[in-house]
């Protein structure tokens, strides 16, 4: 007990001293030290950025995570395969059914089985509703983070529409624990495919007011053109993925390019780039990838195959010894579980590669030299869940 | 002018005491309404939500419930911060909002100084208000306040001129900088021998008008130019260490200026407190009743204008106000004035 107690108290003065070390490098030097975070209203979480000012003139700036590291990839290896997806709903908050879907496809990779197509096809609606779910926060956030609030609320407004439509068909909003290993929890219910059609047009009227009100905003444009610049070749030295990949002129989707069962390619869309790399690059890609999903999900509702929604699974769930590695664009970038099975109930080792980690190492790169507003600008238009960092 | 108000109270003391309560009134008041209409419910209906519903009818009583909460929280002072100069600045804010109102007039005798300077008096004094911030913003001992209150001083530098080059045009075109002078100016003026409406001066001078409200909203510290506060970058700026009573002192201040700045603009631009001579007699007693009211009616739609682009409009950067300041609207201000000038002597 003592001996425990002994290591927590080393740990603890141990992170103690890199904190000290980190504030005393950049006490040092010239210049006067911010701290943005942990509590800070633009890092919406617990990042901490050490900002090193001349003026208001960022000289150097650090992120600081691990300020809410919940310890899921040793908490999975505690759980049973189904118990599984109740943990990692939480790492991307927003678009949490997509969370779910790369861990369910390794599972299944390693039992070898296949969903239904009706069940892949649902599972591609929801996953590209929860990219909706995400985005379109995303979209009033940056516009918040610029200064203009009533973009905010309508971007929340019409998110419901999107929250209605998962929770009409999973029972939840925020976390569906909706995927099962071999398919789906439950069908589609009555009239749901309807009303989705309708919710679609309404995010598409949404994206039309969002680049008119702020994306053609004159005060808009100038915080965000040209600020933030990430080339293609520093994009992919970071590692970044997704939307902020893309807006570097990146051609790379997930989706078209590691196709995994689900149903993106049985549909009819586009993958979209920008080749600026700014941060108004950013927020144009993601505005645009909302329309495509609306038209991604207009498809599939038309198209939804008949037949059963769960293959022939074992009624208690072993997976066979093996390794597995799943990833899939998700809607903060790619996410991908390498999952090691040593033919229990619960997986060995889960190792969760989340988008955002990456994307947020590039801000001491992007950040050198940009003024104060700009690295709020930089931040939300990278954008990052912090969840999706810490894990 | 003579001191008699209303043809009620002749007695020194008694006008006295009648224009303190008045200033005060002058402060709260359209303060008060400002904040529910505009910060309650105005921005709460273009952001598709009801706003406040719960106290009283519409939500009407919010106000005393807010003031209320403000007064029941602790008033705390850091520990590092300059405890005087740290008390002192949100009263000198809303002192300066005092000292703008009080060159204002409401009505052929409602006024409570009649300042022959008045225009040169409210330009002057309505730059305090940013010593005030900028004492907050030091005595805080925190650097978002610190950089908060900067921003304020540079914002205050770059704007002060245009808004005193955009002044100066009515100045030239009434021929006087004492207010009431201005309105009276305006009610008696003619547009190229049309007298039926007066002159408000936002016809003639509305590139002055433009000006003025841009430099307004800066020096009001709304967005677009609400650097000084900016709350996604620096928390809340100057006000950050702020609590309590002194809180909602800034909170006043911020709203008080707007209307000032409101009823300033009315006076110079919309006729203030007067309609045009040709529809009434503005020296008969009841423009002391009328006026105030028509007054508060072109305040409400110019603070309209000021929160409508607020609740609207992305936020610039500091360097990119400075820009806008230096390079557009000076010059613009200056061109204004010429053209002013010409147009003077040669009509």
């Amino acid at each position: 007990m003592t001996a425990v107690t002994d290591r927590q108290k080393l740990a603890y003065a141990n992170a103690q001293a890199a904190d000290g070390r980190v504030n005393l490098e950049f006490e040092t030097d010239e210049g006067m030290t911010l701290n943005m975070g942990p509590q800070h209203p633009a890092t919406h979480g617990t990042l901490r950025i050490i900002v090193k000012l001349d003026g208001e003139q960022v000289i150097s700036c650090e992120p600081v995570m691990g300020y809410m590291h919940r310890g899921y990839e040793k908490l999975t290896e505690v759980r049973t395969y189904p118990q599984v997806t109740t943990l990692i709903n939480r790492i991307d908050w927003l678009g949490s059914f997509a969370n779910e879907v790369p861990f369910i496809l390794a599972a299944e990779k390693l039992m070898e089985i296949e969903a239904p197509p009706r069940a892949q096809w649902i599972r591609t609606i929801l996953f590209e509703m929860s990219r909706i779910a995400n985005i379109s926060l995303f979209v009033g956030d940056m516009a918040l983070h610029i200064g203009a609030m009533t973009a905010a609320f309508y971007a929340f407004r019409d998110r419901e529409f999107v929250l209605n439509q998962i929770e009409g068909a999973t029972g939840g909003r925020f976390h569906p624990n909706f995927d099962r290993i071999g398919g789906l929890k439950d069908d589609l219910p009555k009239g749901w495919l309807a009303d989705t059609k309708a919710a679609m047009a309404r995010i598409r009227d949404f994206c039309d007011e969002m680049e008119t009100l702020v994306e053609g905003n004159e005060i808009f444009q100038a915080r965000t053109r040209g600020i933030g610049v990430i080339p293609a070749d520093i994009a992919l030295q970071y590692g970044m993925s997704g939307a902020n990949l893309r807006a570097s002129g990146v051609d790379w989707d997930l989706r078209r390019d590691e196709p995994v069962g689900l149903a993106w390619n049985e549909v009819d869309w586009k993958v979209i780039t920008h080749p600026d790399g700014d941060s108004f690059a950013r927020f144009w890609v993601r505005l645009q990838e909302i329309r495509e999903a609306t038209s991604i999900i207009d498809q599939l509702c038309d198209g939804l195959p008949a037949g059963p929604i769960m293959a022939k699974v074992p009624r208690i769930i072993k997976v066979p010894e093996g390794e597995a590695w799943v990833a899939t664009e998700n809607p903060l970038g790619e996410m991908g579980y390498y999952v090691v099975s040593k033919g229990d109930l619960g997986p060995f080792r889960v190792k969760i590669r989340t988008a955002s980690f990456n994307n947020v190492a590039v801000v001491p790169w992007v950040c050198r030299g940009v003024y104060v507003p700009d690295v709020v600008t930089i931040l939300a238009s990278l954008y990052f869940i912090l969840g999706d960092i810490d894990r | 002018m003579s001191g008699m108000v209303l043809g009620l109270f002749e007695n020194y003391w008694q006008v006295s005491i009648l224009r303190s309560v008045g200033v005060l009134a002058a402060v709260l008041l359209p303060a008060g309404t400002f904040v529910y209409v505009f910060l309650f419910k105005m921005v709460s209906f273009m952001q598709s939500r009801l706003g406040p519903m719960e106290a009283g009818p519409f939500g009407s009583m919010q106000l005393l419930a807010e003031v209320g909460k403000f007064i029941q929280k602790e008033d705390i002072v850091p520990e590092q911060a300059d405890r005087k100069l740290f008390k002192a600045a949100p009263y000198l804010v809303v002192g300066t909002v005092l000292l703008v109102y009080l060159a204002v007039p409401f009505g052929p005798d409602m006024w409570f100084a009649n300042l022959e300077g008045g225009v040169f008096y409210i330009l002057a004094v309505s730059s305090i208000s940013s010593l005030g911030v900028l004492l907050a913003g030091w005595s805080s001992a925190n650097k978002y306040a610190l950089i908060g209150g900067l921003r304020a001083a540079g914002q205050l530098i770059a704007y002060e001129l245009p808004m005193v080059l955009a002044v100066v045009g009515v100045v030239i075109q009434a021929g006087t900088m004492n207010l009431s002078g201005i309105v009276a100016a305006q009610a008696n003026g003619e547009i190229f021998g049309f007298s039926g409406i007066g002159n408000p001066y936002f016809i003639t001078q509305f590139v002055a008008l433009g000006i003025f409200l841009i430099a307004v909203q800066a020096e009001l510290g709304q967005t677009p130019f609400d650097m000084p506060i900016a709350e996604s970058e620096l928390v809340t700026g100057y006000i950050t260490e702020y609590s309590g009573l002194r809180f909602l002192l800034f909170f006043i201040g911020e709203f008080a200026s707007a209307g000032a700045f409101a009823a300033v603009a009315a006076t110079l631009f919309m006729g203030g407190w007067a309609v045009p001579t040709a529809w009434a007699d503005l020296d008969s007693n009841w423009f002391n009743l009328i006026g105030p009211l028509l007054m508060l009616t072109k305040m409400m739609l110019i603070g309209g204008l000021i929160f409508f682009v607020r609740f609207t409009f992305p936020r610039f950067r500091e360097d990119q106000l400075q820009k806008l300041a230096w390079t557009v609207l000076i010059p613009i201000a200056l061109v204004n004035i010429l053209a002013t000038t010409i147009l003077k002597v040669a009509f």
